[in-house]
């Protein structure tokens, strides 16, 4: 018989301790009552062995891709050259081409699925529903992943994201770049997400907006913002304008730049 | 405090960094790590993020300048970058004609996105090998009207001059302002 209920009521944690603890073996489907994202995990004898978000459990190429073992245009090329249907002929032919080993493999896997389960717990509310018996289908590589370890992790980064909630309250306010001239900026070294960030700075983008263009989910956004904050290298503008604006579902270009700013600008630099 | 941002773009190892390392008021604050594929004979380390340098203007107003990254692979940053800036510089190396197809490339891909005005600075002339940028402009196949500047990043008054040139040809393009309305 499936277990159902909502993450209100049970946390990730306790069902996963509960799968854990039981060695249950199943598919656990969750829907993330506030963004409709949906994820299914599958585990066998209380082991994390596959994890699917979205609808959708990647090929082995794309989770190498993403964990960093390929890049995009190695994973196409391989697709292009190969006719291999299943996970386990493409693991073999990356193994025997000697583009990775063993190792990369199941450790990449390994990554995926621990990324995908915290991502998971930090939704606050979802249904979700266990199917005990279901396993993923055949073709695809399945890393066993113990629970205990997944659980302290995961509860870990749910008490960060609520001092990041407590730190970054309020998402639809704008950022700006710190004024602090004594700043030594020379050791400051940023991450390729911070800078996507650091692009969209301006008053009229809110948090939340550049969050949206970006598909960077809240947590991460709270993150990388809490971060530069942390360098001194911006401020949150408590921005009046910005609340009340309504929500745009991407930053708001530019308005277009007067004669008389580019003026100032040429003056400028003609007296550097 | 308003912000307006200009974008330095341009092939692997043509003089970004140095560029606006040459007149941004802040050290130039950029990632850097080692690099693990074929760009590593090129350099030993170089750019994967991006650059980014900040000229104050007045009380009021700065000015920042973001050099996009210099591989191949970072290139789905640049439409990001490009967002909501005054214009672009495309920074060549002109001694290096092989990178000349890639810096097409580059010029085409920014234009796609807007109709932002740019200029083209062929940079390394005091290289005994650069292409003059006259020959640089016919090599590259761009139009008459496109203004193709000898540039030298490491030398303050020459990035100076480009980003001048820059400026007009912006200025060119920026709309006319309301008169302020007259009192009685």
């Amino acid at each position: 018989m499936a277990i159902k209920g909502n993450l209100r009521d049970v946390g990730l944690n306790q069902l996963l301790n509960l799968i854990y603890l039981a060695h249950k073996t199943g598919a656990l489907a969750i829907e993330n009552e506030a963004s409709r994202a949906d994820a299914r995990l599958y585990f066998k004898e209380g082991k994390l062995i596959q994890a699917a978000l979205d609808g959708k459990a990647p090929r082995l190429t794309e989770i190498m891709v993403r964990v960093g073992k390929l890049t995009p245009e190695q994973a196409k090329a391989i697709h292009a050259r190969s006719r291999v249907d299943t996970d386990k002929e493409l693991g073999l032919l990356l193994i025997q081409n000697g583009i990775l080993n063993q190792q990369d493999i199941i450790q990449g896997v390994k990554n995926y699925l621990l990324e995908a389960v915290y991502q998971i717990f930090t939704w606050r509310s979802g249904n979700f529903r266990f199917d005990p018996n279901l396993l993923p289908p055949d073709e695809r590589i399945t890393v066993a992943v113990t629970l205990d370890h997944l659980i302290i992790e995961g509860t870990r980064r749910v008490q960060e994201w609520e001092h990041l909630k407590d730190e970054l309250p309020d998402l639809d306010v704008p950022l700006k770049f710190a004024e602090r001239p004594d700043l030594n900026l020379r050791n400051v070294s940023l991450s390729v997400e911070q800078w996507k960030v650091v692009s969209f700075i301006n008053s009229r983008n809110t948090i939340r907006q550049i969050a949206s263009f970006l598909k960077i989910d809240e947590f991460q956004i709270r993150r990388i913002v809490y971060g530069l904050q942390t360098a001194g290298l911006v401020d949150v503008l408590p921005s009046p304008v910005a609340a009340s604006a309504p929500r745009a579902t991407a930053p708001v270009p530019s308005a277009p730049v007067g004669r008389s700013l580019i003026t100032r600008v040429i003056d400028r630099l003609r007296s550097l | 405090m308003q912000t307006v941002k200009m974008v330095i773009t341009g092939p692997f190892n043509s003089g970004k960094t140095s560029f606006i390392g040459s007149v941004s008021e802040i050290p130039v604050v950029r990632t850097e790590r080692k690099i693990t594929d074929e760009t590593r004979n090129v350099k030993n380390q170089t750019t994967v993020a991006m650059d980014f340098g900040r000229i104050t203007i007045d009380k009021d107003l700065a000015l920042y300048l973001f050099g996009t990254p210099g591989q191949k692979r970072f290139d789905f940053m640049w439409e990001i970058l490009s967002e909501g800036m005054l214009g672009f510089v495309v920074l060549i190396d002109s001694s290096r004609p092989e990178t000349f197809r890639e810096a097409r490339r580059i010029l085409d891909t920014f234009r796609s996105y807007s109709n932002t005005p740019f200029v083209i600075a062929a940079n390394k002339q005091d290289d005994e090998d650069a292409w003059p940028a006259d020959d640089l402009k016919i090599a590259l196949g761009l139009d008459s009207n496109v203004r193709v500047l000898p540039c030298v990043a490491t030398s303050k008054e020459s990035v100076k001059n480009i980003l001048l040139e820059l400026l007009y040809v912006i200025l060119e393009t920026a709309p006319e302002e309301p008169a302020p309305a007259r009192k009685r």
